[in-house]
């Protein structure tokens, strides 16, 4: 079985792990360079013929899902499990084993080592430096051996699986992203404001993606802050499901809203030359909404109304004062300006009519559904509390070695104990440790 | 008083300490050296004040918030990461000279925000995608990162000339070098500030992708910042693993903290002016 011995060899090695990485960080640069999923035709235009067919064949276009760089991923990936499968039995026994079973002789050879002697009998000496050691946060078990009395007391062995927990989290990440790619997708639609979908469409294809239910936009706003500058997109839409309205939510950019798994949002809008009048008969109550072309006359017969937008000021495309037209019945018409999404309350004979006008937009939602998201996140908070561990928590030993003073009396000892990492630092706790317990005797 | 006075000050102060480091390093007077660590934590305080007024005004201009969400106010908040890591190193592990290979860092960082023509100083109130408590903590995360890479590769260089043909062998340059502490300390000190910034620039790439999903529903776009932060990340991981299994520590763990901080500064900077994405924002 040499050959899969061989082929093991190289999956689990370390070497590997590091051509791997090294092979995605220099890869990784070519998409950051090459502008990526561009149409063909533009890699043609900009880097002629025989270089844009030369892209097409090794993916570049779309490197990062190409079959080169996904083989390079797989290859991590198997590094990844063959390598821990590999160590982990090894590491499992170093938090496990019985280290009261060390040689006595294996505690002369540790560079952190101290001997002192006590005048106490071996006994009670055991027990003494037991407390103290319990009292400085070392619990420690004991066992009688050939030369006299052995006591161990270790702290965060488990931190040697901080590594596999790192490593593991890479993974729980990746199958994330391939549950994401296989059973999610990503889409838009631009929906005007007063209308309704139930289908949207996919980013990359174009192809229609039905949801399942229906999403409604009320309304759409934009504020803005003094000089200008966008403050914040709105829009409040209302799901709909067999005729009944289910939710109803403003989302705004960041504050998405997410019904069935699909989570929509606020990501670009679309003004009209149209505006969304709604008039009010008072004392009546009676009231209708408009949808109206910009200088376009428009009646309500029952009503015996007619309107339109005479003009609009605004900044930008977007409009914030509207004048309006009006002729109710035979009384003579009327013209006036309101603020855009305001009502004006007009007199007219023994009535009152209340006219409101707001420019009309389409909302742009980014619609997605992700059902990995959430390992996606596992894996990362995994990932960040693996490396805390792996890199700041150690697992520290110690053991002290008692034996019979020289005559009858007193016990002489030896503390010795080690650091998985960090030696400089637990070398000073040991000091500080080993003045504790020698101070505890005078 | 303005917050750009106080962090105008600031960039002086830090020219200040590093100067005094100079002084330590070249005459050997390691008497200077706590007036040297006053000056950087003067520095540091007048900085902390100068953000924290920045923060104040953005408020009073009825736009707050946190001073953390352009190029100018990350180099700065950079160069006060800068700062603090070396002093909470320098107070940890007393290495008495880190302070002239480190603080550089934080002047030329102040000086290239403070001076530039190509940076906006103003304080602007945010677009709607800028709006998040993710943003705030993605641009912490990332730039307590960048500082710990910063300063590890200011031990590399110190490392580096250490070791160099005129660092310990030779007599004259042995004695000129002498400040420097031994090379194995510095090592370890180099492979300690990888390991603290490994872990935050992980935090930050973590945080821009919850950020991302939040604002557009996609977590990683592979957009040229995230590749480039990514492609980082991989420089650091090979450094910990070529520690594992080449044995590369010493002059290779420098050179490696080296390459590590032009990567991120490319990612930081370079992707800006060179490569286009999502983080336009950055280039204002
Ligand atoms: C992006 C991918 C990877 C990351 C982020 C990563 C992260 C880490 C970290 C943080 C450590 C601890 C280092 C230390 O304590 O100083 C480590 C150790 C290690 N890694 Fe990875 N790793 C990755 C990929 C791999 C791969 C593909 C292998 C496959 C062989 C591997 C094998 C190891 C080994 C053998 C160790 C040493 C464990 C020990 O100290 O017992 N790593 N890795």
């Amino acid at each position: 079985m040499k050959h899969t011995n061989q082929a093991w060899e190289f999956f689990s090695s370390v070497r590997l792990a590091i051509f791997t990485l090294c092979s995605l960080a220099l890869t990784s640069i070519i998409g950051t360079v090459i502008p990526q999923n561009k149409p063909d035709s533009w890699y043609v235009d900009k880097y002629g013929p025989a270089t844009a067919q030369f892209f097409q064949v090794l993916d570049i276009p779309d490197m990062y899902g190409s079959w080169w760089f996904l083989i390079l991923l797989g290859l991590l990936c198997a590094n990844l499990i063959i390598c821990s499968i590999d160590r982990f039995p090894t590491t499992w026994r170093l938090m496990t084993s019985d280290q009261l079973a060390i040689h006595s002789d294996r505690l002369q050879g540790m560079t952190l080592r101290q001997e002192w002697s006590l005048s106490s009998p071996l006994g009670e000496s055991a027990a003494q430096l037991s407390t103290a050691l319990a009292k400085a946060g070392w619990k420690s078990a004991s066992r009688e051996i050939e030369t006299g009395t052995l006591l161990f007391a270790g702290k965060g062995a488990w931190s040697r699986l901080g590594v596999y927990v790192v490593h593991l989290s890479i993974l729980i990440i990746f199958i994330g992203a391939i549950i994401g790619s296989f059973l999610g997708f990503k889409g838009t639609v631009m929906l005007p404001e007063g209308e309704s979908t139930t289908r949207i469409f996919a980013s990359d294809s174009s192809e229609p993606i039905d949801l399942g239910f229906e999403v409604l936009c009320n309304s759409f706003s934009i504020d803005y802050y003094p000089n200008g500058m966008p403050k914040e997109y709105a829009s409040v839409l209302t799901v709909r499901e067999n005729g009944k309205d289910i939710l109803k939510k403003m989302i705004e950019v960041n504050k998405p809203l997410t019904y069935k798994g699909i989570t929509f949002y606020q990501s670009s809008y679309q003004a009209y030359q149209n505006f969304i009048v709604s008039i009010v008969i008072q004392p009546d109550k009676t009231g209708k909404i408009f949808t109206i072309p910009y200088q376009q006359e428009m009646e309500w017969p029952e009503k015996n109304i007619r309107f339109g937008i005479v003009n609009a000021e605004g900044t930008g495309d977007s409009v914030t004062r509207i004048k309006i037209w009006m002729k109710h019945g035979d009384l003579p018409a009327s013209t006036f300006w309101v603020d855009n999404g305001k009502d004006a309350s007009i007199p007219s004979g023994d009535k009152t009519v209340a006219v409101s006008a707001k420019q009309m937009f389409a909302t742009g939602l980014q619609v997605a559904k992700d059902p990995g998201v959430w390992l996606v996140y596992l894996g990362c908070s995994l990932m960040l509390i693996g490396l805390y561990v792996s890199f700041f928590v150690s697992h520290q030993r110690l053991w002290l070695l008692l034996r019979p003073g020289k005559g009858d009396a007193g016990t002489g000892i030896v503390l010795a104990g080690g650091s998985n990492k960090n030696q400089t630092g637990f070398a000073r706790s040991f000091a500080k440790l080993a003045d504790r317990l020698r101070g505890m005797q005078q | 008083m303005t917050s750009s006075l106080l962090l105008g000050i600031t960039t002086f102060t830090y020219l200040f300490a590093t100067l005094c480091f100079v002084y330590i390093f070249v005459f050997k007077a390691y008497r200077v050296y706590p007036f040297a660590i006053a000056v950087t934590v003067l520095a540091l305080a007048i900085q902390t004040a100068g953000i924290g007024l920045r923060w104040y005004e953005s408020y009073a201009m009825d736009i707050g918030h946190a001073p953390l969400t352009n190029m100018y106010e990350s180099v700065v908040f950079f160069s006060w990461s800068i700062a603090l890591i070396y002093l909470l190193m320098e107070w940890k592990f007393k290495t008495r000279i880190l302070g002239l290979f480190a603080l550089p860092f934080a002047f030329l960082a102040m000086a290239y925000a403070s001076f530039s023509t190509g940076i906006s100083k103003e304080i602007s109130p945010l677009i709607p995608a800028l709006q998040s408590n993710w943003l705030i903590a993605h641009v912490i995360t990332c730039f307590v990162g960048y500082a710990a890479f910063t300063v590890a590769a200011g031990l590399g260089a110190m490392f580096l000339l250490k070791v160099s043909k005129g660092g310990a062998e030779k007599k004259d340059g042995g004695q000129f070098l002498a400040a420097i502490p031994a090379p194995d300390l510095v090592e370890d000190l180099i492979y300690k500030s990888m390991l603290f910034g490994f872990i935050w620039l992980t935090a930050g790439i973590i945080t821009g992708a919850v950020w991302a999903n939040s604002a557009w529903g996609t977590y990683w776009s592979w957009d040229p910042k995230e590749t480039w932060s990514l492609i980082t990340w991989f420089i650091y991981a090979i450094t910990l693993h070529s520690r594992y299994t080449g044995g590369w520590t010493g002059k290779p763990l420098a050179w490696l903290a080296i390459l590590g901080l032009v990567s991120v500064i490319f990612t930081y900077y370079g992707v800006n002016f060179w490569l286009s994405g999502l983080h336009s924002y950055g280039s204002g």
